[in-house]
């Protein structure tokens, strides 16, 4: 597809040939994930957490369909048919904890994803809607996992409603429409719970949706790698198939035998227990937190405790959040250094380092009651975070002296196997 | 098909270059537009509360029973209310604080009913992110101020609910009520 030396797709069976002439999808299949798609031969494993995403994709989808076969979504009975998933469906606590850490997993593969991606600079050009479909779907993902965890109807999942739709609330003069609106009643009730059951269903389709054109435009440039160099010729990629579709499925193994081990050793590690206890509006736990892939940014919404000029502190806390994840999508206009990856750029990889442990930081800061401790770490770690990207990353891009490039993929391959000046023989053929 | 040299023989308006196609062009897609708004509004809207969760407007409290630095809490649009009982003490607190002084600066007296200035009505949501501060239970802390205090974010209310400390921008809100007769109100 991206380079003039792919494999073409000459289909063999007869079966293939028919429906190939008729609807190329065999044709579309092997040129985006099969033969066909030349990917730079040098990809560590950074670059699994993709197609693990997808997995973990296809694990909601499939856990989540099976599960809507036994649940209501009805604020009298959806606590227990929760219970009832859990107590009298056959395998259906394997189900269930399979969708709720399931959802844990995908934001850690998404998480490692998304760290690849910003210190090896490919949200860069020509990538940047690449980039920015990546956040579009991060961020459907949080949509849906926030409306995931209100359907079991326990008391994490009533207080984390109501608090997170009470954030649209601090919007002056609109706020409290949209949060009735939003909720279909003064409170989270029977109408929120049902259209969140709708929505937490249409957006993982519409989430394999944008993954769809994630790819695409991934597969127009094609993919970045560890060095960050562009591919200059045939001699700096291999198929994606076999040899990615190997490294990936090796991957996949890893990933799911953790994710066994948490699943049958440690399903609620990740939970919360007063999500067992039904929803009661008169009574709020002594602790709401949302689940830990939210941390950082429940960290930085509860940062914000004093007034600046006319802006509430409530107010400036939900704009600070909000802006966080909106922030990313500037990235590629922010890091104006032309190098992309961080192992060239000194300064930029240290930086990234600290960035790392700051948003660590948040994460463990939200986990956390909010005290006054507490709440100055989070004021210092969100301070950090925006000043990364406004402030420091568009500093080294003017000041850092990069280390020199490699002259190609294949010469940094060859280098690292001290087998300088010797061509590769031949480049495996489709 | 038709290029502008063409226009002539379709029928120009005038000789201002405005063709008829243009204008049935404008008309048309004015007219979808119009439509699509008209089918757009009705699904908006139906997310707004529906009938049956606006019919429970009103709920009616007895006092009788909640003694001087007592509270109760109860619902009101299935949402918490809290009835608190003040005892002379917690009316001087509140009294002995200068209201211009406050985030959002109200007195006990506005904040309740005329000559029943013991009887401190309000709903039990923090005004920060709506939970339900403690304060109205029996045994419950009440925070540095006396009155209600928020586990969420810590936010503190005072023995008139108003607002004295954390990050919850108002007092907690009074709802519209009357009382119906000296040991009772109907709130909504
Ligand atoms: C993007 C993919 C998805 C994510 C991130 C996700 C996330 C979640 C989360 C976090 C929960 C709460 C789990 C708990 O604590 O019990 C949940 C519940 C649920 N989800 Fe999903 N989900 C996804 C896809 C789906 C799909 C496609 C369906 C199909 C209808 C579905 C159906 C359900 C049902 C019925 C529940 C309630 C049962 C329960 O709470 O365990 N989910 N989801
Ligand atoms: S909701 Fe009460 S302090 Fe945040």
């Amino acid at each position: 597809m991206s380079f003039p030396w792919a494999a073409h797709y000459t289909p063999k069976a007869p079966l293939m040939k028919w429906i190939d002439e008729r609807l190329p999808l065999p044709r579309l299949v092997y040129n985006s994930i099969g033969a066909g798609y030349p990917v730079p031969r040098n990809l560590n494993y950074m670059w699994n957490f993709g197609v693990l995403s997808g997995l973990a994709l296809v694990i909601q989808i499939v856990s989540g369909i099976i599960m809507a076969m036994h649940y209501a979504a009805n604020d009298l009975v959806a606590f227990g048919t929760v219970e009832h998933v859990m107590r009298d469906v056959n395998s259906g606590w394997l189900i269930r904890y399979a969708h709720a850490n399931g959802a844990s997993f995908f934001f850690i593969v998404v998480y490692l994803h998304i760290f690849r991606g910003l210190f090896y600079g490919s949200y860069k050009a020509p990538r940047e809607m690449v980039w920015l479909l990546g956040l579009v779907i991060y961020l459907l993902m949080m949509a849906t996992a926030f409306m995931g965890y209100v359907l079991p109807w326990g008391q994490m999942s009533y207080w984390g409603a109501k608090v997170i739709t009470g954030l649209f609330g601090a919007i002056p003069v609109v706020g409290e429409p949209i949060q009735t609106w939003l909720l279909g009643g003064f409170a989270p009730g029977n109408a929120a719970l049902n259209r969140f059951f709708s929505l937490h269903y249409l957006l993982p389709f519409v989430i394999a949706g944008v993954i769809i054109l994630h790819i695409w435009a991934l597969h127009i440039p094609g993919s970045n790698n560890p060095t960050g160099v562009d591919v200059k010729g045939p001699q700096d990629t291999v198929p994606f198939h076999p040899y990615y579709t190997a490294k990936d499925g090796f991957g996949a193994g890893v990933f799911l035998i953790l994710f066994s081990i948490l699943l049958f050793f440690a399903p609620n590690f990740l939970g919360h227990p007063d999500n067992y206890i039904e929803a009661n509006p008169l009574s709020t736990p002594a602790h709401i937190v949302p689940e830990w892939y939210f941390w950082p940014f429940y960290a930085i919404l509860r940062a914000f405790t004093f007034d600046f000029f006319f802006v509430p502190a409530k107010l400036l806390g939900v704009l600070a959040m909000f802006a966080a994840i909106l922030l990313l999508f500037f990235l590629p206009w922010l890091d104006n250094s032309p190098v992309r990856s961080g192992k060239f750029r000194p300064v930029f990889k240290q930086f990234f380092i600290v960035l790392c442990i700051d948003v660590l930081i948040l994460g463990w800061c939200g986990g956390a009651p909010a005290t006054a401790g507490y709440v100055m770490i989070s004021q210092i770690a969100a301070a950090y975070y925006f000043a990364h990207f406004l402030i420091i990353l568009p500093l080294i891009a003017m000041f850092e002296k990069p280390l020199p490039l490699p002259n190609s993929i294949t010469e940094a391959v060859l280098a690292k196997h001290n087998l300088q000046g010797e061509e590769p023989a031949a480049v495996p053929a489709e | 098909m038709a290029t502008a040299e063409h226009t002539g023989t379709e029928g120009l308006s005038g000789g201002d270059g405005v063709r008829r196609r243009d204008f049935i062009n404008i008309a048309a897609v004015s007219f979808a537009g119009v439509g699509a708004v008209a089918v757009v509004l009705p699904l908006v809207n139906q997310m707004n509360p529906s009938a049956d969760v606006l019919a429970l407007a009103s709920s009616e409290v007895d006092l009788s029973a909640i003694q001087p630095g007592q509270a109760i809490k109860t619902t009101f649009r299935s949402q918490p209310l809290f009835v608190r009982h003040l005892t002379p003490k917690e009316i001087a607190e509140a009294d002995a604080v200068d209201a211009s002084t406050l985030r959002d600066p109200q007195t006990l007296e506005e904040r309740t009913v005329d000559g029943k200035k013991q009887w401190l009505v309000t709903m039990g949501v923090c005004t920060h992110l709506g939970c339900v501060p403690l304060g109205a239970g029996e045994g419950e802390v009440r925070g540095e101020y006396g009155g209600y205090f928020c586990p969420c974010h810590g936010s503190s209310y005072d023995t008139a609910a108003r607002i004295r400390k954390g990050p919850a921008p108002l007092n907690l809100e009074v709802p519209e009520y009357k009382f119906t007769s000296d040991t009772a109100i109907l709130v909504g």
